[in-house]
């Protein structure tokens, strides 16, 4: 039983960073219906800037709010410099433009910081959480920070003149320019935001990978797998999604004989091929019905 | 009386297709015009036009200031509310965050606050239902809903894109009468295109026809209903 609760607990917390990631994604797919393939690189180049700034003496959380700004312009930039251009482009061409951002990103962090793996600091520490031998205290810290940053994002969009201009341009863009919203700058906006949680997912889940350029591969297959679960059209979704996958990768690896660490990644797409075939708008999705 | 919105020889494309060819009309502050016209005589391009969300050449003033190579939010917020035809309402969103939206380039919040209970007073419908997600509305209320989400604005002009489409007669009167309403009480002056040209030429004091992208007849509305001739010719009843 106790092995029970210990998986569970590590999977919800290690589901918090795929929520995030999978917050990410949904929140640019809502924006500019793709998916970004390079979200897990744009994380891991937030989770470097960070660490570079602690290599320079900066502390920790300094560090953590330096990044996250620096995160949340780059996201703008790299809207504005290469997404906004392609807005009326195919589909395959936004793909191939992610691929491209994917790469160069992963390959800029490794012309910097090399390919070595590198240790990565932890603000909460990693000693059992209350005396308790279930969970550790980065654990703890991983889904305190992710249900804080859930709450500030629900208050946001529900609350803020801001956040429901943003859901109005994601929903309707016609008429939210006809109501005189500059749908264009919500859409960067939204981008600046999914980098952002994107570096949060990183820098949290950086001491339990270990720091390296390709650190977030399978986190976000992870995240992909959650958005896919929770319906790419529900950030609520999106979020239960994570908390599920993260617990059920646990769980198989525990207790389905032959799986282990080894062969999780395949259960995650395994996942995401049986949500696609049995529901395709996943738990909370809007069925998207047209009129043919 | 001064004219407000004033549009000189406007011409339209969706892509190759011209869809207004050379096009003028004016409205006057505080009147009820209408633009009437079959199916593709473009009359909504031209709603679209004011707006800037289709390509076109010409001039268009509001007030005196050209209206040309404004982004459609930027001219929003010069005091234009369109209500788009198919009403262009946020389904997903609950009918209070519709109201809100309506009034999101407005700065007073307590002002905001009370246009939305006035909303609601012009149309009750609307405050029963305000927790309700708009998709969920029936075609009348969502229309009521695009009126109201387009006066939260405090528009000096609305332009409304066949208001009456869907509805069933006497919902249609109903809406009909509470534009008339607003038009003479808030003193918001109203474009409206119809093809229930009885209708709007019963609620108008202004009338243009159009006919193939080109105006054809103007006037006065209550004229162009009692000219037999043009009502057989162009408006079918």
């Amino acid at each position: 039983m106790e092995l029970f609760t210990n998986q569970v607990l590590a999977g919800i917390a290690t589901g918090a960073i795929y929520a995030c990631m999978a917050l990410a994604v949904v929140m640019i797919y809502q924006a500019i219906d793709h998916l970004n393939f390079a979200q897990g690189e744009m994380a891991m180049f937030s989770t470097f800037i960070s660490w570079q700034l602690m290599q320079w003496g900066i502390p920790y959380w300094a560090a953590f709010v330096i990044t996250l700004a620096l995160s949340f312009v780059g996201g703008i930039a790299i809207e504005r410099i290469l997404f906004k251009p392609l807005a009326k482009a195919p589909v395959l061409t936004n793909v191939a433009g992610f691929i491209a951002l994917f790469a160069i990103i992963n390959s800029s962090a490794g012309l910097i910081w090399d390919f070595t793996i590198k240790q990565y600091p932890t603000p909460f520490g990693s000693s059992p959480f209350l005396g308790s031998q279930l969970i550790s205290t980065h654990q703890a810290g991983m889904i305190g920070v992710t249900v804080l940053l859930l709450l500030g994002l629900y208050f946001f969009f529900q609350y803020t003149k801001i956040g429901l201009a943003m859901r109005a341009a994601a929903s309707v863009p016609e008429s939210a320019r006809l109501v005189g919203i500059n749908t264009s700058w919500m859409i960067a906006l939204g981008w600046g935001m999914a980098s952002a949680i994107g570096a949060i997912a990183g820098m949290l889940i950086a001491p339990v990978v270990f720091l390296e350029p390709n650190m977030m591969g399978g986190v976000l297959i992870y995240g992909f797998a959650a958005a896919v679960l929770g319906g790419l059209t529900s950030p609520f979704g999106a979020v239960v999604g994570g908390f599920l996958v993260g617990v059920f990768e646990n769980l198989a690896g525990t207790y389905i004989p032959g799986v282990g660490n080894e062969l999780k990644l395949p259960i995650a797409l395994a996942l995401i091929i049986s949500v696609l075939v049995v529901k395709p708008a996943g738990l909370f999705g809007r069925q998207i019905v047209k009129r043919v | 009386m001064t004219t407000l919105l004033n549009v000189k020889d406007l011409r339209a494309y969706y892509g190759q297709v011209q869809a207004l060819h050379g096009l003028s009309f004016s409205l006057s502050e505080g009147s009820l015009t209408t633009l009437l016209g079959a199916n593709g005589a473009g009359k909504t391009t031209t709603l679209r036009a004011i707006c800037n969300m289709v390509r076109s050449t010409g001039g268009i003033e509001f007030d005196g200031k050209p209206l040309n190579n404004r982004s459609t939010e930027s001219i929003v917020r010069f005091g234009i509310a369109h209500v788009p035809q198919g009403r262009g309402t946020f389904t997903t969103m609950t009918v209070e965050e519709n109201l809100q939206l309506g009034a999101i380039t407005r700065k007073d919040s307590a002002g905001i606050v009370s246009d939305i209970e006035r909303m609601y007073a012009h149309f009750p419908v609307l405050k029963q239902r305000h927790t309700q997600q708009a998709g969920t509305l029936s075609g009348g209320e969502q229309q009521m809903l695009a009126v109201a989400r387009a006066l939260m604005l405090r528009p000096r002009l609305m332009l409304l894109d066949e208001p009456s489409f869907g509805l069933a007669p006497l919902v249609v009167r109903d809406l009909f009468g509470i534009l008339g309403k607003i038009n003479r009480e808030d003193k918001v002056s109203i474009l409206v295109v119809e093809q229930n040209a009885q209708l709007a030429l019963e609620l108008a004091d202004q009338a243009y026809v159009i006919e193939t992208g080109r105006i054809v007849m103007s006037g006065n509305a209550k004229d162009i209903a009692n000219n037999e001739e043009i009502r057989k010719s162009y408006l079918g009843y």
